[in-house]
């Protein structure tokens, strides 16, 4: 084999024939983390921008790391030319237009943007909207692929929240708004039918896991679905109906609304939804997580299904999500 | 490096191993009382990798230890009261795991002295 180019931002460099990428980048005084050089610790992992890396570059990463081409480069001894990056990529925004806003309870907007053209975004991923004076918020995607044209975010309005605020109150159909690529690690891939999913959020942490669900059942997920989904009070939780309906609809379904605060009216559970979830649901190993909403419950969640059984390489919450419900 | 020279690393079983082993080490570390609130504000999937990192080094495979990174990484758990019983329980779940994964007891030795070897940088003394 040849040497190999190997293409980054703001550099181009060569792979000798049977060297790493890691190596070579690091021969070259190119700034990467790394630690074992082994394919263990996932430090030196970064992204192929031009097609699929070697798969062997690719071992023992998540499915939708791998699903975006991203692979250790002290295990990728490239067999073509590549482009890669390192770091973050810097982010591209297409307009897109109001088309809908619509209230789910007193405190959250269901907001419709629609585009010219088809997006390639994933259930559950995020994007960032910017305002025209450049104010940018991260928001969750709540609708599936099949609707490429469209995006729905729930926002849920937050007190002193600036973007939240001028998002219910000012943004009005008819309006352009700049949209960011879609982002993030937290969505649905159709490997495995048969899989166990639960899926625990809290507020508008529905959104991105109301479009995991319908995109899982949309590839006729055959595994059981567990949505535990949670608000202090029963007016933050919304789409109860619309869950009522999806779960009569499909067998495999299964939804728990729950109220942390006061007695629950009948039909609601009492109690914490990370809590309830994980009082009933007896293992968790093999089973995916999704999680998503306040920061501790996410946290804590991770920690409490990883003893439950679940592996770190099945759960799946973005760092974003965590951020959005404490900083707005 | 001559045909038959085979790391703590590679007898252990290389990668796969160090897998094996940090989901058993976490179970056990998460569970003691007597040391996980030193987690309650770690990511885990991050700490999971840091893990591996360590284990790999900890099995003498390839690594870049650097002590200065061990004390700047552990320089906030100090301050919340990490000391040599917290270590101590961390290198009794560690032989724990390796004896699980029934690693013969010489190999737990070494790998238990090369753990015991970061003692002063994780206490940062
Ligand atoms: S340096 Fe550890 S996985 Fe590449």
């Amino acid at each position: 084999m040849s040497p190999k180019k190997i293409t980054t931002a703001d550099h181009e460099i060569v792979c000798q024939e049977g060297e790493s990428v890691l190596d070579a980048l690091l021969r070259e005084h190119i700034d990467i983390p790394y630690s074992c050089k082994e394919g263990a610790c996932q430090s030196c992992m970064i992204r192929s921008t031009d097609g699929a890396p070697p798969t062997n570059a690719q071992k023992g990463l998540k499915d939708v790391l791998k699903h975006q081409n991203y692979f250790l480069a002290c295990l990728c001894i490239p067999h073509e030319d590549m482009h890669v990056s390192i770091g973050d990529s810097p982010v591209t925004f297409t307009d897109g237009t109001v088309t809908g806003k619509e209230l789910l309870n007193p405190e959250t907007l269901l907001l419709t943007i629609e585009f010219d053209e088809p997006l390639d975004f994933y259930a559950g991923q995020f994007v960032n909207l910017k305002r025209a004076d450049g104010l940018i918020r991260s928001y969750s995607i709540a609708n599936n692929r099949v609707h490429a044209h469209k995006l729905t975010f729930h926002i849920r309005r937050l007190a002193g929240g600036r973007f939240s605020e001028w998002a219910h109150q000012e943004l009005a159909v008819g309006d352009k708004i700049a949209v960011s690529d879609p982002q993030g690690l937290c969505y649905y891939l159709p490997n495995d039918l048969e899989q166990n999913m639960l899926l625990v959020g809290t507020g508008s942490g529905l959104a991105p896991l109301a479009g995991i669900i319908e995109e899982a059942l949309h590839h006729g997920h055959r595994g059981e679905i567990h949505l535990y989904h949670g608000s202090r009070e029963v007016d933050g939780l919304y789409w109860i109906d619309e869950m009522r309906q999806l779960a009569k609809a499909h067998p495999n379904f299964h939804y728990t609304p729950c109220v942390s605060r006061g007695d629950a009216p009948a039909g609601i559970t009492q109690g914490r939804a990370n809590e309830v979830a994980l009082a009933a649901l007896p293992s968790l190993k093999e089973w995916r997580v999704y999680l998503c909403g306040h920061p501790e419950m996410v946290n804590q969640t991770k920690r409490k299904a990883f003893l439950k059984g679940a592996s770190f390489q099945n759960i799946y919450s973005d760092a974003f999500h965590v951020a959005s419900s404490t900083l707005e | 490096m001559s045909a038959t020279a085979t790391t703590l690393y590679e007898q252990l079983g290389g990668e796969a191993a160090v897998n094996a082993a940090v989901d058993i080490f976490y179970r056990k570390v998460l569970d003691d009382h007597r040391i996980n609130r030193f987690f309650d504000h770690t990511d885990m999937e991050k700490q999971a990798a840091k893990q591996k990192a360590f284990l790999t080094m900890a099995f003498g495979g390839p690594n870049n230890y650097s002590g200065a990174d061990m004390r700047r990484g552990h320089a906030h758990l100090v301050k919340m009261g990490l000391d040599d019983s917290h270590f101590d329980a961390v290198m009794e779940h560690l032989t724990g795991t390796l004896r699980e994964l029934n690693v013969p007891q010489n190999l737990i030795d070494q790998v238990a002295a090369i753990a015991e070897s970061t003692r002063t940088d994780v206490l940062g003394r």
